[in-house]
């Protein structure tokens, strides 16, 4: 068996990874969501658009499940604190993505245009509001938490639901919506035909030049603002109890990592290269690779967001040792170990299929083609 | 500190009412995704049209359902995050792992297929798209047993110890969490009962068209596989019940106590009280027929051993409050630092009993200075309310016997061919199609509420398990949820309801009632004949 510290390490990408095979596959999904109404100006088109994702979303969002479920096993005292003290937010990202199994199955369920219309609104707030309150939450993260641990590791909230909205934490939602909508508009661009096609290309010049230079700002910003550093802590090999560390408070700290290993400096700047070449690659019409360069630039951005904040993954604003870190916040050493051979087991066979699946579902959407319906 | 009574009052509401939400669809994923995989493979064996259409017709209805089952499941699945949060800690190194397996065996399978099986009819071959639709029906399959591997935990909390030092249950043996005999149990008898609500709504709504005289062939089809289906799933439900379940576990022998309304421990084999009304303030059955013999059967599947009684138990349960009294006393002091082997030694001897102690939270924070009124009161708590658990039993029962007759009956005038004059009998089965789920519903009950005051029998207490939030947050997502749930719901029932009346029209094959003029001589002819 491998050795808890390098259990610890491999989950943390682990974590990480299911993040991003969400942002990869229901990322699309949330981003075509939300562009639907500008993508789809007629009842026909706009079921066009819907036939794109229609019948892989649902994969897809499993993604989001999953990660739900992993962090419950492999961090449970992440899973713990970060929803309850988010509550807010969490419930507003639930509400909205209710909208989503029952629009996209029920909105081709009758004949009439407002029904369907009512639907179309539905699918939009499914997936714009998530992908604002996934980087709203992500944005928390760097501004810190309000909470802090009992000696019975209980977790307390000193704070209230506005806090979760300040302006830093806003703004990472906007990046991740802009990055969300750029995925969805790539996608779009590679599946679809005609005036659809058009729109999506535009949107997804447009997205990803906007998706660069907000990543850039925010990078400037976060230079700006403070940063816990990890002064101390027990024997990370061992069972440790989170809260028995010291932390340190650091102008700027959020980038100390990047001083550290300067070559870990290619993650952001990858991020926001390849938000610009999504751009350039719809001018240019080239649908795959606009699609592969706004993959590649979601998953930069996410790693980037997540070696910045290394080797924590819920920062406290209120008691910085109660600060939850990759060491010192996750399961014990057999449950990741036996959750690593089930990953091991699983995750190759779900590739698999997930591209049978895409393969038979493969081929350019047409307006002209009545919808099969579910 | 530990959070509010209000604020766990409002979180067990909140988990019931979503959690029972969300068991309205999933009974019918369960089963009609088999009836699917039952219909297609007659269809792909023997080339018959008609059976197609009933795998797109009942797969609609299907479809329906099922965005309703995902749209509620979401809200569990991060509720132990938001509303559990010291659950979550306590437990989630043990409680995760089914629910992460869960994900990438199940979930994935089923969600990712389930777009195939709507899409997927002209772009596979016959046999691929069966697979498809067994696929998905094995997804949703394995997907109950894993959460009920981690529901059956929760009542007899196995393979698991507590560390003092991360201060959470860590697992010991995923083997014993994976064949753990109540979650074995749990499985058979909940998805079974699925099966059971599957069949008698394909039952029911075959047995509305036959009454109506419209889509007979078509419906006598389906009236067929949901009759032989049916009849094997009741069985199942009732003879497999909760089989060995009952012996294992503490909760679980207060749960049988309570339902029984078994105050005295009675010699073996124990009477089974058939009627009566549970009285808790006296301690007695007021009114009690009892039937000899049949409890102990019931429960012990034996006529010597002994079905504990209310009382006894409760002792039991006092004794072991004192005794978690000195696994707290030594875990306080392993927590400031005294690791000597006398310490550890007395916190091993007393720790399976910890959590009796953490039910002395409820009156004392310190739970060490608890006074003997204090140590009754919170023995008192471990006994849940008998009189709900009695009657919401005996009514799951009633209904499974009910079931019984009503898919035996089925099968019987079916076999004769002597089906449409039994009219007296679809008219039964339209009315029973809500039934099941009533007895689903009751059967959960049973199964949570008589958990309480525990949310992990004998380990954590409810009153602990809550997150740290304030009553307004709580009304906030309850208002939510009910008006998006109950919108969504009334949305869902009228689109089943209108496709129930289409009827198998809706798939436009030219061939059914209210396309044609005249429905069944569109069929094949064997189709129409000798039934
Ligand atoms: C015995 C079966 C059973 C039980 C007790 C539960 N579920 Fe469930 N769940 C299913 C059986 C199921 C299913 C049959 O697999 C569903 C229902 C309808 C559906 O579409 O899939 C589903 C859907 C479903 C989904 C959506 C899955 C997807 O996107 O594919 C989630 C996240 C959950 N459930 C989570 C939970 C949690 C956290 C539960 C416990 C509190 C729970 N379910 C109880
Ligand atoms: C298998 C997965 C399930 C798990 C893990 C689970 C877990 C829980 C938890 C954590 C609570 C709150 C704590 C408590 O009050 O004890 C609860 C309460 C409850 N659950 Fe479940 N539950 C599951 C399935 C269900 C289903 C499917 C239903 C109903 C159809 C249900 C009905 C209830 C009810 C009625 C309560 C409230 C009981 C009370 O607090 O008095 N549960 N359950
Ligand atoms: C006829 C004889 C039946 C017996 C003896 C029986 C027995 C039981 C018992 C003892 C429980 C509580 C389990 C626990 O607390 O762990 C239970 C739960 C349950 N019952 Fe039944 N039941 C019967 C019929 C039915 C029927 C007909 C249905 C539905 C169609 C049903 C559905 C359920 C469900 C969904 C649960 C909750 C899950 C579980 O705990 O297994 N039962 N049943």
């Amino acid at each position: 068996m491998l050795d808890y510290e390098t259990l610890k390490l491999i989950w943390w990408g682990l974590v990480g990874v299911l993040l991003i095979g969400f942002a990869l596959t229901g990322g699309f999904d949330l981003g075509v969501g939300a562009l639907l109404p500008l993508m789809g100006r007629s009842d026909e088109e706009r079921g066009a658009v819907v036939e794109s994702i229609v019948g892989t979303w649902e994969g897809n969002q499993t993604w989001l499940i999953t990660a739900g479920g992993a962090l419950f096993a492999a961090w449970p005292l992440v899973y713990a604190a970060a929803f309850s003290t988010l509550y807010g937010a969490l419930m507003l990202m639930l509400f909205a993505l209710f909208l989503r199994p029952v629009g996209f199955d029920y909105r081709d369920k009758l004949k009439d245009l407002r029904w369907r219309k009512a639907w179309d609104i539905g699918l939009c707030i499914g997936g714009a509001v998530p992908a604002l309150i996934i980087g709203v939450a992500f944005g928390n993260l760097f501004t810190g938490v309000a909470f802090a641990l009992d000696n019975t590791v209980r977790v307390s909230y000193g704070g209230v639901f506005l806090d979760l909205l300040n302006p830093f934490a806003l703004f990472c939602g906007v990046v991740s919506l802009a990055m969300l909508l750029m995925h969805g508009a790539a996608f779009l661009h590679l599946r679809t035909e005609g005036a659809i096609q058009l729109r999506a290309r535009r949107a997804a010049i447009i997205t990803g030049v906007t998706t660069a230079a907000l990543f850039a700002v925010g990078g400037m910003w976060l230079a700006q603002r403070n940063g816990l550093q990890l002064l101390q802590i027990g024997d990370v090999n061992t069972a440790l109890r989170p809260g028995d560390k010291t932390v340190g408070m650091l102008a700027g700290g959020w980038l100390h990592n990047y001083a550290l290993y300067p070559r870990t400096w290619l993650l952001p700047l990858l991020g926001i290269a390849a938000a610009l070449l999504t751009a350039l690659s719809a001018w240019r019409r080239w649908g795959w690779a606009t699609l592969l360069a706004s993959g590649s630039a979601v998953t930069a951005i996410i790693v980037t967001a997540g070696w910045s904040l290394f080797p924590f993954v819920l920062p406290s604003s209120m008691d910085p040792a109660s600060s939850l870190t990759l060491w010192d916040a996750v399961s014990s050493q057999r449950t990741l170990g036996i959750m690593l051979i089930v990953v091991i087991i699983f995750m190759p066979l779900i590739m698999l299929y997930t591209t049978w699946v895409y393969r038979v579902m493969r081929g350019p959407i047409r307006v002209s083609q009545p919808g099969a319906g579910y | 500190m530990i959070p509010a009574a209000d604020v766990v009052e409002l979180s067990r509401l909140q988990f019931g009412l979503t959690a029972m939400f969300h068991f309205l669809f999933v009974p019918l994923t369960l089963g009609l995704s088999w009836i699917l995989v039952i219909c297609e493979s007659v269809y792909v064996m023997t080339g018959q049209q008609v059976y197609k259409d009933m795998t797109r017709f009942w797969g609609k209805l299907f479809g329906i359902n099922f965005a309703m089952g995902i749209t509620t499941g979401i809200t569990l699945e991060f509720q132990f995050g938001t509303n559990w949060a010291y659950y979550s800690h306590y437990v989630g190194d043990i409680f995760g792992v089914p629910l992460a397996i869960e994900g990438m065996m199940a979930f994935f399978l089923e969600s990712t297929f389930v777009g195939l099986f709507f899409f997927g009819w002209d772009r596979l071959s016959r046999k691929q798209h069966l697979l498809v639709t067994f696929l998905v029906a094995l997804g949703s399959n394995l997907s109950a047993l894993w959460i009920l591997i981690a529901n059956g935990w929760m009542q007899n909390p196995v393979g698991a110890d507590f560390n003092y030092v991360t201060m959470r249950m860590e697992l010991t043996s995923i083997g014993q969490v994976f064949f753990n005999p109540v979650a074995q149990a749990k499985f058979v008898h909940t998805v079974a009962a699925g099966y059971v609500a599957a069949s008698m709504f394909v039952l029911g709504v075959s047995s509305w068209y036959l009454l109506k005289a419209r889509d007979t062939g078509f419906a006598i089809r389906s009236f067929a596989v949901a009759a032989g289906f049916g009849l094997a799933s009741v069985c199942s439900v009732i003879v497999l019940g909760d089989e060995s379940g009952y012996t294992a576990g503490e909760v679980q022998k207060v749960k049988l106590a309570a339902i029984e309304a078994e105050w005295d421990t009675a010699p073996a084999p124990a009477p089974f009280t058939a009627i009566g009304i549970p009285n808790q303030k006296e301690q007695r059955t007021d009114y009690a027929i009892k039937i000899p013999y049949v409890l102990g059967l019931i429960s012990t599947r034996s006529v010597d051993q002994q079905v504990t009684g209310i009382k006894d138990l409760r002792l039991e349960h006092e004794a072991r409050i004192r005794h978690g009294m000195t696994a707290y006393a030594a875990l306080l002091k392993l927590q400031a630092g005294d690791t000597s082997p006398a310490v550890k030694a007395q916190f091993e001897a007393a720790k399976k009993d910890l959590g009796f102690a953490l039910l002395l939270k409820k009156y004392t924070p310190n739970v060490l200075d608890a006074s003997e009124t204090q140590i009754k009161a919170a023995a008192g708590d471990t006994i849940p309310q008998v009189l709900p658990l009695f009657l919401s039993f005996r009514l799951m029962v009633g209904l499974g016997f009910l079931f019984l007759f009503i898919f035996s009956a089925s099968f019987y005038f079916l076999a004769r061919r002597n089906l449409a004059p039994q009219r007296w009998l679809l008219r039964l089965i339209v009315w029973s199609i809500p039934l099941p789920w009533v007895a689903i519903e009751t059967g959960w009950f049973v199964a949570e509420y008589g958990r309480q005051p525990w949310t992990i029998s004998g380990i954590l207490p409810t009153r602990l398990s809550a997150s740290a939030l304030d009553a307004s947050q709580l009304h906030f997502s309850m208002f939510g949820l009910l008006a998006i749930y109950s919108a969504l719901f009334v949305i869902e029932m009228f689109l089943m309801l209108k496709y129930i009346r289409i009827g198998p029209a809706a798939l436009h094959t030219g061939r059914y009632f209210g396309e044609t003029t005249n429905d069944t001589s569109a069929l094949p002819a064997q189709t129409a004949a000798s039934h």
